[in-house]
């Protein structure tokens, strides 16, 4: 299945990505596994994607890393949020 | 309900005017407005940079004006974030609230504030002499929002 990310805040600029198309695994069920998924390309992407350092949102709802995914979900991942 | 984020200042006096005018039936008129900070834990704030999730930020927006409007009787909200690089004794936001009496326009005035810093997808990058660093959500943050939750209510 396909998920169109989306990275804002720290990871946004460290990976200096703004947004991307992943294609998962079947055995991507959750933001969780895409994380994990993320981490494996090694470098800046298994330190900044780390479960501790990233929020998320499915379908711009925050929502927490067990969430499961569809095909076609919008999954933005970012650094803890800080506005106001 | 009117919800904008803009790179550009506002004016406070202005919005203020313009609530009160639609308002006509409201006693009372209440407004916060942030200001960037001079210091941070990492010493003298020279600027920041707000960035935030177009689309959703909005509708994160929206959901918290529902919410408010839903606990206390309003008569008109008016919500402006800012984004983009900012300095020290800059507006960030302006919340302000109209309603028939000042307890409703008071507490929902703040109830706003809270869940916007907490739930609407909006981030700080500071910029002082050592660096640059993306703030996190603060725990007193976390933990006046978290005042407002009843049963039942936002997670």
């Amino acid at each position: 299945m396909k998920v169109n990310l989306l990275y804002f805040g720290r990871p946004r600029e460290y990976l200096k990505l703004a947004g991307e198309t992943a294609e998962l695994s079947a055995n991507a069920a959750t933001v969780a596994d895409l994380l994990a998924s993320l981490r494996t390309r090694g470098g800046d992407w298994a330190h900044e994607l780390e479960e501790t350092r990233v929020r998320c949102s499915v379908n711009q709802e925050l929502c927490p890393l067990t969430a499961p995914l569809h095909d076609g979900d919008e999954v933005a991942i970012f650094s803890p949020i800080s506005g106001g | 309900m009117s919800i904008s984020i803009q790179t550009g200042d506002f004016d406070l006096a202005a919005e203020m005017q313009a609530l009160r005018t639609a308002s006509v039936n409201a006693g009372a008129l209440v407004s916060f407005v942030g200001l960037v900070r001079d210091m941070s834990n990492a010493g003298k704030v020279e600027n920041i940079l707000l960035e935030h999730y177009p689309g959703m930020s909005e509708k994160a927006l929206q959901n918290i004006l529902v919410e408010a409007n839903s606990r206390w009787q309003l008569l008109g909200v008016r919500v402006i974030h800012r984004v983009g690089e900012l300095r020290p004794n800059d507006q960030i936001v302006m919340v302000a609230t109209a309603s028939a009496h000042r307890a409703d326009a008071f507490a929902a005035c703040e109830f706003i504030m809270d869940y916007l810093k907490t739930s609407a997808p909006f981030w700080k990058r500071e910029q002082t002499a050592g660096g640059t660093t993306w703030l996190d959500t603060k725990a007193s943050d976390v933990a006046r929002a978290e005042r407002w939750i009843q049963q039942g209510d936002m997670e």
